[in-house]
């Protein structure tokens, strides 16, 4: 004959089996949904220190306009540093959930390179180009947003190349062209045009 | 008493049965089918390879078809035949329908086989074989024999010469090199090298009494255009070998000067010519848009360059680009339209509103095909003509947005009579915002809602006359209204009208 104990030790093992089966089960689900959209860009370390006043150049999808926007963010000291945070403040807007001109989950400015004399070179990554929305004033809000935000804010820059995961790429979503190098005074005129509705 | 031989036999006899056997010899050899071949375009080679007919099916041999498109070896271990094309390994069996490719069952249609170490593949199985190996999409036209092997592919356009409807210009996409023969009532060309693909449909008709239509076939590892004709027509080439005008032949013979740069087949009796084309894409285009045009094209193109200051007959007034088409989809505007549809929708019906006013007008794409954005601006600088618009459409924002180009930033320099390719447009920027603002006007006539401004956007600024794109989106929030033919007829008068009004400062460019 087994003993009683014995029945009452099977079972409250059975049951810690079948809770401990449900609990994994439950975790397995909660895990699989969240990592499928992690963020993949490089882990940046956080820039201290004073903030500073800037122009961000942010483009409003439903106007179509490129509107001037001061904002207040920490600049490193050093030039190229302080573009490549300039624009990942720029792009923190757009990837915000409230984005007035949307950017694919996980675009990132890569690095900026500051070359003299007066060249810009913008690398991004490659969900920001492969996600990107197409159209002709879509893509080229993009770009003038990009480089009038740069320029406005530093001095002396007079072409800005735009590279994607450090490769020319032809056009950003099958339009703007991206082969070549943009002219910044023919940006600044775009963005006069695009800060106007008509 | 008739000669004998030493065997008796009667020498009349003899030579009676050997005219026999050769006429049975004969009989036989012509009656022998053709060899089937496979011709295979691809951007390492094009080449072609015999067809073999085992068990009722074609077959081809898979380590000659690999052999110039990479490294390749094959080993043979009866009744398994290994292919090793650069790091892929495929696996056969012979007597096998399927294969393995890197480790993946694959569908062969048919039984493999193996004759003499030699791997032979149902053709049939090339579409899904190929690209296992080559990682790319391989397109085979099975019953013609032609492989295309990547999205490689020569497109024309056919159009009748609105100056003289006896004239037939085809343009193609990149140079070509076909045979020519004539026969009563017919003009072919056959282009057994060229990846030359099919236009939207397969008979163009052209309204002409003398050339009243073409037909595009392809057969045996070629592809053929049959221009039908009520007189005799002759052939010929531009230098670049991406213009054919086929006119009557009197008038081309009277044009032709001697050491013309291509002219092709004559009369009316069977005739060949391949003519000697050098397939050059210009790194600069000359300053009047100067490769000769069809009429002219007995001048070499460098002559042509240098006199670019003589005037040139105009062909086509306007050019209409619809945007992407064929692997270039634009924007999916919803998840059953895409801008290359709406783009070549909307370029037809401008174009009739355009003629509709009197001005010739070419589309530049009006087929599903893929044009590069060179041969795009190739096209539209060797036509001469005095205005180009490339349509889009966008699903964001409403009404219609006209560009004009932004130039890049370069230190190139025009070069003598040539300018450089990608500031080509800078001269004739003035001329293009004329062009838009008149367009403009007449949109908002329309009371349409229209926004003109510059982009980065080529071929824009590789064009050497006036040149502007039209972004079309939807009336209001409604995509479906990008479609909607009146819609595009509303915007497509517009355009249409706009250009019209300034057609004497257009025309008046150089």
């Amino acid at each position: 004959m087994i003993p009683r104990h014995f029945y009452i030790a099977v079972s409250v093992l059975l049951l810690a089996v079948l809770g401990m089966s449900l609990y994994a089960w439950h975790i397995r689900g909660r895990a699989t949904g969240p990592l499928a959209s992690l963020d993949t860009r490089p882990v940046v370390p956080p820039v201290a220190g004073p903030t500073e006043q800037v122009t961000l150049f942010v483009a409003y999808d439903d106007t179509g306009v490129l509107h001037a926007q001061p904002a207040r963010i920490p600049l490193p000291s050093v030039r190229q540093q302080r573009a490549e945070e300039l624009l990942r403040a720029l792009l923190a807007l757009y990837l915000d959930k409230s984005s007035p001109h949307p950017l694919p989950q996980g675009a990132d400015v890569r690095s900026v390179y500051l070359v003299d004399p007066g060249l810009a070179v913008i690398d991004v990554n490659a969900a920001f180009a492969d996600g990107h929305r197409s159209g002709v004033l879509s893509e080229e809000l993009t770009v003038a947003s990009l480089i009038q935000t740069l320029s406005a804010n530093l001095p002396g820059i007079l072409k800005v190349k735009i590279l994607v995961e450090g490769k020319q790429r032809d056009t950003l979503a099958g339009h703007a062209d991206l082969s070549g190098f943009f002219d910044v005074n023919a940006i600044n005129q775009l963005t006069t045009q695009l800060q106007s509705t008509q | 008493m008739p000669s004998t031989s030493s065997a008796g036999v009667p020498s009349a006899l003899r030579s009676i049965a050997a005219l026999f056997l050769i006429f049975l010899a004969a009989l036989a050899l012509s009656a022998a089918p053709a060899e089937k071949r496979l011709s295979v375009y691809s951007t390492a080679a094009n080449y072609s390879l015999p067809i073999v007919q085992r068990q009722g099916r074609d077959y081809i041999g898979l380590l000659e078809l690999l052999d110039p498109l990479g490294a390749v070896s094959a080993k043979s271990d009866p009744p398994r035949w290994r292919i090793h094309y650069n790091n892929i390994l495929g696996d056969f069996t012979v007597g096998r329908s399927h294969a393995r490719i890197q480790g993946r069952d694959t569908d062969l249609s048919a039984k493999f086989l193996m004759e003499k170490e030699r791997g032979l593949v149902p053709l049939a199985s090339l579409s899904s074989l190929l690209p296992r190996f080559l990682g790319g999409p391989a397109t085979l036209h099975q019953e013609s024999g032609r492989l295309f092997i990547g999205s490689i592919a020569t497109h024309f356009t056919a159009a009748v010469s609105p100056d003289d409807p006896s004239h037939l210009v085809f343009r193609f996409t990149a140079p070509v090199n076909p045979s020519v023969a004539t026969e009563p009532g017919k003009l072919h060309m056959t282009f057994a090298r060229e990846p030359l693909t099919a236009p939207a449909s397969p008979t163009l008709t052209f309204g002409s009494k003398i050339i009243p239509s073409a037909i595009y076939s392809e057969s045996n590892g070629a592809a053929e255009i049959t221009v039908t004709t009520t007189i005799p027509l002759i052939a010929s080439f531009s230098p670049d070998g991406r213009t054919i005008t086929v006119a009557p032949a009197k008038s081309q013979s009277a044009a032709a000067t001697p050491g013309a740069a291509g002219t092709g087949a004559a009369g009316t009796g069977t005739a060949t010519n391949s003519p000697a084309t050098n397939g050059i894409t210009p790194a600069n285009t000359p300053a009047t848009g100067a490769p000769a045009s069809p009429a002219q094209n007995t001048q070499p193109a460098q002559s042509a360059a240098a006199n670019s200051s003589l005037s040139v007959p105009r062909r086509y007034f306007a050019i209409v680009d619809a945007s992407h088409g064929g692997n270039d989809r634009g924007e999916a505007l919803s998840t059953t339209l895409a801008e290359k549809d709406v783009t070549v929708a909307f370029a037809r019906r401008l174009r009739e509103e355009l003629e509709n006013r009197g001005i010739p007008t070419l589309v530049l794409r009006d087929s599903d095909a893929t044009i590069s954005l060179d041969d795009r601006a190739f096209f539209a600088n060797t036509t001469h003509a005095a205005v180009y618009v490339a349509l889009h459409a966008a699903s964001n924002g409403h009404g219609v947005r006209l560009y004009t180009a932004i130039l890049p930033y370069t230190g190139e320099d025009d070069r003598g009579p040539f300018r450089s390719w990608t500031t080509a447009q800078q001269s004739s920027i003035p001329l293009s915002q004329a062009a838009a603002a008149s367009v403009a006007a007449e949109l908002k006539k329309q009371q349409v809602a229209v926004r003109t401004l510059t982009a980065p956007l080529r071929p824009l600024n590789n064009i050497v006359t006036a040149a502007i794109a039209v972004e079309v989106a939807p009336p209001a929030s409604d995509l479906s209204q990008l479609a909607s033919p009146d819609y595009q007829q509303q915007i497509a008068g517009a355009v249409a009208a706009g250009i019209a009004n300034i057609r004497t400062q257009l025309g008046a460019a150089p």
